[in-house]
């Protein structure tokens, strides 16, 4: 009796420990990547990095200003396309879908496009865009980008719609407001702040996708802003640099990546904060 | 005198309302429309890269996916090394990560104090949102140097010489390879399944827990008899969604597999997985048959990710009472 006890007792006590050296591995992980990406992004953190462009090979200085500008045309477009098909869509999963099979089928589908291989949306918009435009461009990332951001904007935007209460709804339709005025001007705002973290984060998810700018907005060594020819962007700078055998390009991509890994947890960690002092008003 | 007016207000209403049922109307058939657009994009994908992957499946036939050539200059290609080096680091990242998920999981459950479960809860979450290129460069850089000083080289004395499994570890320490790949993946991978894991063990009924507390049960048995049994489907879910993310992984991948194109026993060798050779090679891809087939492994590499996502969701909403997360 007393055996099996202590049995019980020290495998309680061996799962416990283990859960917890789990957890501290975990946290290892995170401390560990921050602080090499820290310790080696602020080293290359300079004035020269906003202010010159990508340099050529095995040459000393030079900045990443085209592919921060790029970066930042590519992203400002794809949101431009997936916030309205995002939001829209996600209202009428929401707002008509309930029920239907097809509002089913398509949610089922979004959610698998969530994690779908970003680097099979690259090869996609290269098939039906690249390749029948003839060349690499920025619209071309930007597409590419907005296809991964859309799914993220339609389940935020349709589940921050579920949790309008049904009583608003129908107050409002109690006083003669049409569907689309219910949905845009009482439901869609009542929810405004969580559709915008929907968008926030979805910008965040495709900030650092590489993969599927490989073969989309390729890169580009200069200065552009032209958005029909290819463009360069950190992601693909940062890959390139940290491949290639100089250590000046290397520096430059751990600064890249600093940026970008910045930007990330500044919108995960700002949405968080921001949705807990709602929670507590 | 009033009856015209009343007639013309019950006329005005009438065009009221039906001005709003034809908005309406409008309103819900644009919006189905946007929902359409998202759907078609996913059919798109698969019918895009099939048109695309025609010339080789044609050539190669079925025979591409257990081939294990990979030459440009020769014109010949098979999926089989790069199908291979995707399940193999995949499975091995799943095997390092799901029992660290499990224990993340339970510890925020279970365990953990209640002021800390959120900040350690979110420091998790934090780590899903690292871009996968971070984890690339550090894998590259950091990690794999340590690996091939401080680990391999104990790993090789300790296993090297065991029969079977002693050539898994065979050959020279240079830190990136088939092993580097899958910790690098499990590391990656770890964030998203504990965070399943972590939602579906909160859905077990307090009731059932406190019953098995109440007559005696420590945390383990609890866990082990109560929330595994009860919450199984989800947690087989959140591993497939861990898998599927795991598959189609190309950042992360690419700086630490070594990028080989063929098959080498050995889990200290370089190896190629479908993302990392699209990758390496599409940029670069002669016209004709090289990229027919690199689109053809996108097939493959797609199809595959989409039936272990499909399920791992079907999984995870059955488990969670509602449709999706």
């Amino acid at each position: 009796m007393m055996n099996l006890y202590t049995r019980r007792v020290w495998t309680n006590r061996i799962g416990m420990a283990l859960s917890m050296i789990a957890m501290s591995l975990g946290l290892i992980g995170l401390m560990w990547i921050l602080w090499t990406l820290f310790s080696k992004g602020f080293a290359a953190l300079s004035i020269e990095m906003f202010t010159q462009d990508t340099p050529a090979p095995g040459t000393e200085g030079g900045g990443l200003r085209n592919a921060i500008v790029g970066s930042g045309l590519i992203l400002l477009f794809s949101m431009l396309i997936a916030t309205p098909i995002g939001i829209l869509a996600g209202i009428y999963l929401a707002e008509y879908g309930r029920i239907s099979k097809f509002a089913s089928f398509t949610r089922f589908m979004t959610d698998i496009m969530l994690s779908a291989p970003s680097i099979v949306i690259g090869l996609f918009v290269y098939a039906l865009f690249v390749a029948t435009t003839g060349g690499f461009s920025g619209w071309a990332g930007s597409l590419a980008l907005s296809l991964i951001a859309i799914p993220v904007v339609v389940r935020t935007t349709e589940n921050m719609l579920k949790l309008v209460p049904t009583s608003l709804r129908e107050a409002a339709f109690a006083v003669g407001a049409p569907r689309w005025q219910v949905s845009l001007k009482v439901t869609l705002r009542a929810v405004k702040s969580g559709v915008v973290t929907g968008v926030l984060l979805a910008m965040a998810r495709i900030t650092g996708e590489t993969a599927p700018l490989l073969f989309t907005a390729l890169n580009n060594q200069f200065f552009s802003t032209n958005m029909g020819e290819p463009m360069g962007n950190l992601p693909v700078v940062i890959y390139q640099f940290a491949l290639s055998p100089y250590d000046n390009w290397i520096n430059l991509a751990w600064g890249g990546a600093l940026l970008i890994a910045l930007l990330v947890l500044a919108v995960n960690i700002g949405v968080r904060v921001a949705f807990r002092q709602k929670d507590k008003r | 005198m009033s009856e015209p007016s009343e007639s013309a207000g019950i006329d005005l209403h009438a065009r009221q309302v039906a001005k709003f049922r034809l908005q309406d109307k409008f309103f819900h058939y644009s919006t189905q429309l946007f929902a359409l657009v998202v759907l078609a994009s996913l059919l798109g994908i698969l019918v895009s890269l099939a048109i695309e992957a025609w010339p080789s499946l044609k050539a190669f036939g079925p025979d591409f996916l257990w081939t294990n050539v990979w030459s440009v200059p020769d014109d010949e290609y098979g999926a089989l090394a790069a199908i291979y080096g995707t399940v193999v680091t995949s499975v091995l990242a799943l095997l390092i990560g799901v029992p660290i998920s499990f224990g993340i999981a339970l510890f925020l459950t279970e365990t953990c104090p209640l002021w800390l479960r959120r900040p350690l809860g979110t420091a998790i979450e934090l780590l899903a949102g690292i871009p996968s290129i971070v984890y690339g460069i550090w894998g590259l850089f950091v990690f794999a140097p340590l690996f091939a000083e401080y680990f391999q080289p104990p790993l090789q004395n300790l296993l090297g010489e065991v029969p079977v499994i002693g050539s898994w570890f065979s050959g020279p320490p240079i830190g990136i390879g088939i092993l580097t790949a899958s910790l690098v993946l499990s590391m990656m991978i770890i964030p998203f399944i504990a965070s399943v894991m972590r939602d579906v063990f909160e859905t077990v009924p307090h009731v059932l827990k406190e019953s098995a507390y109440g007559i005696g049960c420590t945390t383990w048995e609890v866990v082990r008899n109560i929330v595994l049994p009860y919450t199984r489907v989800g947690v087989i879910g959140g591993i497939m969604l861990g898998l599927g993310r795991a598959l189609g992984e190309t950042m992360a991948v690419t700086f630490v597999i070594g990028n080989a194109n063929r098959i080498i026993p050995s889990l200290f060798a370089p190896g190629t997985s479908i993302a990392s050779t699209l990758a390496n090679e599409f940029g670069e891809a002669d016209p004709g048959l090289h990229i027919a087939s690199l689109f053809a492994l996108g097939l493959v590499l797609f199809v595959i990710t989409f039936i272990v996502l499909a399920i791992s969701r079907w999984l995870i909403s059955r488990s969670m009472g509602s449709e999706g997360l």
